[in-house]
């Protein structure tokens, strides 16, 4: 585990800086666990101050502190992030390896939900579920939501390896040798599709923060909770950019671009590091 | 041919469930919420006017009868398939009396040309630049773009569209930011409005446009990059065909066919995207009506939008299919 990554760091530099770049939000957003003032509160400092040695990123028209704000902000998001892709990994493990392993007709049925799945344009489904919800819609449902669509992606993907898995040779011996299909699918193919489930991880965080920005920029969410979405929600009622109080927009969308690209930059070196062909290019060997 | 009806037909199957899961999640979760819609509308009328209880009531009984609900579950669901096939959503409450359903149409023209013409442009621009970056590997133009590509295409459409709102909205003010044509041309078949459409048009397509040429040019790029390896390009290099024969009769349509599947399942993510941008630019648009319909509590508006739309992706991915044996002669075969 350890060479591979060194490996990555040292021939892959998309590896490098998506690392430094993921790396330092993320350590920005873990300061939030130290922060001196509760971020949900307003007016809680002198609002409008650009930039100083004081208010390191400025207030904004609320009266907050935008360098805490943002670092709760982008905690609350993060964690957003790795619940949605924790639990539809987990459908998308599932439902790959099945699908793979099992073949005929549950593979059928399953590779038919979930073209389904992928087709439905969710974001008119998502406007509905707040439409409906309005403020009992908080961000854990607003995730399990989304992990039920995030899914059928990936888990092609991992059918598509577990079918080729199924005809190996170690499997026809884990079957004789009794194996159960849960034990099977667990402990001999789980492992080889590990490195896709690490690289769409990342991929499907990229998404459902996306996404999450998207909702509360338009006010769908819980606007009091901060999150990147929320902050730039306010900075919009507030009309940040026409009065002038441009840091309010510009450093968080600063932070997003850094989050977003680091987090694209390991998505796509892992997947690079999975297909050897292209590794070995890289390496020069 | 007896191939590519049998290809066809599963499509349209595939289709008509797409539609069908979609339209009954929408009935499914404006039925199971917790929440009353019948008197999230009274709440909302009667904090406006000053009602009386007996119209109150009036208005309950209407509303009942209009949403259908207080029948069993099954009766509700059977109803609104009906009301569904005839496109009957009831009157909008945002802008009573007129029929939902009108105002979708009335908005669909707009959404549409955008997500058609974005799409085009995304995908051809990407792919033809993706194709020769990859058959061209050394070349440093294509190399400097395929990182700017990179850099641009995991950012949020919101993020990308307010970014080009601000460049040209308050630094180099040169294109219209807002609304679908400019207020003083009268909407019809004459130059003026065409071409103030076409210019308000520039800035939602170019958001689009920017954010999703990078996926199908850095997808594009690692499928030529392989393809120019295969043997057959190799043997057609030696045997000495045009290069540009090479290029776009043998790589450009192998690797199209993944890229064309790829377009039929990105097409619900482009149209979330384009209604977003709707919202950013003012685009007269499905939407910005989804998003005033949401924000004014019109329910039969909200659940016509998202059925419309549900409907519109899927039939769009079907068409995106039906070129598939166009370029994939083993579809037509088998």
């Amino acid at each position: 585990m350890f060479a591979v990554f060194r490996d990555l760091v040292r021939y892959n530099i998309e590896f490098a800086i998506g690392l430094i770049l993921v790396t330092i939000v993320v350590v920005f957003s873990a300061a939030s666990f130290f922060s001196p003032v509760d971020p949900s509160l307003i007016y809680m400092t002198i609002p409008d101050q650009p930039p100083s040695p004081q208010y390191w990123f400025g207030t904004n028209s609320r009266g907050q502190d935008m360098f805490w704000q943002l670092s709760a902000a982008f905690r609350n998001s993060l964690i957003f992030g790795l619940t949605v892709a924790v639990l539809s990994r987990i459908i998308s493990i599932a439902v790959g390896l099945t699908s793979g392993y099992v073949g005929g007709w549950v593979d059928r049925v399953l590779m038919f939900i979930n073209d389904i799945f992928v087709s439905v344009p969710i974001f008119p489904i998502l406007v509905l579920f707040y439409f409906v919800l309005r403020n009992h819609m908080d961000s854990f449902t607003l995730a399990l939501i989304m992990a039920a669509f995030g899914w059928p992606f990936d888990a092609r993907l991992i059918r598509s390896v577990a079918v080729g898995l199924k005809h190996r040779e170690f499997t026809r011996h884990a079957v004789f040798a009794g194996m159960s299909t849960r034990k099977v699918l667990l402990e001999e193919h789980l492992p080889y599709v590990m490195p896709i489930v690490f690289a769409t991880f990342m991929n499907n965080m990229l998404w459902s923060i996306g996404l999450e920005v998207t909702l509360a920029v338009l006010g769908f969410t819980n606007i009091n909770q901060p999150t990147i979405g929320t902050v730039l929600y306010w900075a919009n009622s507030h009309s940040a950019m026409v009065v002038g109080t441009w840091w309010w927009i510009v450093i968080p969308v600063i932070l997003i671009v850094m989050t977003f690209l680091g987090l694209f930059l390991l998505a796509v070196s892992m997947n690079e590091y999975i297909d050897p062909r292209s590794r070995l290019r890289r390496m020069g060997a | 041919m007896q191939g590519y009806l049998w290809f066809i037909g599963k499509r349209a199957l595939q289709m008509l469930a797409v539609i069908f899961c979609g339209i009954s999640a929408t009935f499914l979760v404006t039925h199971m919420s917790p929440i009353d819609p019948v008197e999230q509308v009274l709440g909302r009328l009667s904090s406006r006017a000053n009602l009386s209880p007996e119209a109150i009531i009036a208005t309950r009984a209407a509303l009942n009868d209009l949403f259908g609900t207080g029948a069993p579950i099954l009766e509700q669901y059977v109803n609104f398939w009906t009301r569904m096939v005839q496109g009957d959503f009831g009157p909008s409450l945002m802008a009573f009396p007129t029929p939902a359903m009108n105002l979708v149409t009335r908005a669909m023209p707009w959404t549409l040309g955008l997500l058609v013409s974005a799409t085009l442009i995304t995908f051809v621009i990407g792919n033809l630049l993706g194709a020769l970056a990859g058959y061209n590997q050394n070349n440093r133009f294509f190399k400097i773009f395929g990182i700017i590509a990179m850099g641009i295409q995991p950012i949020p459409y919101y993020v990308v569209a307010f970014i080009l709102l601000i460049i040209f909205g308050f630094l180099w003010p040169v294109l219209p930011i807002s609304g679908g044509f400019a207020m003083d041309v009268t909407p019809g078949y004459n130059w003026p409005f065409i071409s103030s459409v076409l210019q308000h048009a520039i800035l939602p397509t170019f958001s689009v446009v920017l954010v999703g040429f990078g996926g199908w040019f850095i997808g594009m790029r690692a499928l030529v990059s392989n393809v120019v390896n295969d043997d057959y390009v190799t043997y057609a290099e030696l045997a000495g065909v045009q290069k540009s024969t090479i290029v776009g009769s043998y790589v450009i349509r192998n690797a199209m066919v993944p890229q064309l599947t790829a377009l039929a399942l990105t097409l619900g993510g482009v149209f979330s995207g384009t209604v977003i941008t709707e919202q950013v630019f003012n685009y007269p648009g499905l939407g910005s009506l989804l998003i005033d319909a949401v924000n004014a509590g019109d329910y039969s508006l909200v659940l016509a939008v998202s059925s419309v739309s549900i409907t519109a992706v899927a039939v769009a991915i079907f068409i995106v299919d039906l070129l598939h044996p166009l370029l994939d002669p083993r579809v037509r075969a088998e």
